[in-house]
């Protein structure tokens, strides 16, 4: 299931209401990603996603297809914002569910890394230092590339 | 057509979106390319920068040679943050 919004959510509450949906898994694996404090210009007051209405759907709905196929998985969920957020606030979070925890956790690690790099979102930081787009880091790229 | 711009590109062109017909002889990206940097000089500095500009056609990631239509949606923006490109 994919969700994006400029809403604020709940990650315990969507963890909560995703292993409703998946009593028979052994293994649920979450990832929640937050709006970081400190950027390489100091601390962040705000950040802003912007995002690619449509395309973004279209990516998501793609990366999850692929973790499915690679993997055995009972369910997933994908959650990201976007919109103007604050440090500490959740932005992106993913739940994987399995009969067995490798496949949860390797799922997991795989959505996280190809949305990073393929799903059309780009974050303005703004704080004491002024306002700038963060760009792309190679790191994320060789996460994405371990699973080509 | 329709030309999106995302995240710098937008905030640098003063506009989001723009409508276009699409311009005689243009028949694939790299053609809508040149044709946009002969309009416009901020697009000739984006596009002819260092930073890197990626391009979607009707949502889906394009190259210079991806073909185009009258009715096209093409989008403009730079890598997805977190990574260089897909």
């Amino acid at each position: 299931m994919i969700r994006v919004s400029d809403k604020a959510f709940d990650p315990a509450a969507e963890m909560t209401a995703f292993t409703r949906r998946v009593p028979q898994s052994g293994a649920v694996v979450t990832f929640l990603g937050q709006v970081r404090g400190q950027g390489p210009g100091g601390a962040i007051a705000t950040m802003t996603l912007e995002h690619y209405p449509g395309m973004t759907e279209r990516s998501l709905e793609r990366i999850e297809a692929e973790a499915r196929r690679r993997w055995p998985l009972d369910d997933v969920v994908i959650i990201h914002r976007h919109g103007r957020l604050q440090p500490g606030e959740p932005i992106v979070f993913v739940a994987t569910a399995s009969p067995h925890r490798l496949a949860a956790y390797e799922a997991s690690e795989f959505l996280v890394d190809w949305l990073k790099t393929r799903a059309p979102f780009w974050k303005k930081e703004e704080g004491g230092f002024g306002a700038r787009w963060v760009e792309s880091k190679a790191d994320d790229d060789d996460a994405a590339a371990r699973w080509e | 057509m329709t030309i999106l711009y995302f995240a710098w590109l937008k905030e640098r062109m003063g506009t989001g979106e723009e409508t276009i017909a699409l311009p005689e002889g243009v028949t694939t990206v790299g053609g809508l390319i040149a044709h946009l940097k002969a309009r416009d000089p901020r697009l000739e500095t984006i596009l002819a920068g260092d930073a890197k500009v990626l391009t979607a056609v009707n949502q889906e990631m394009a190259t210079a040679e991806t073909p185009l239509a009258d009715g096209d949606e093409v989008a403009f923006f730079p890598p997805m943050t977190g990574g260089r490109a897909p």
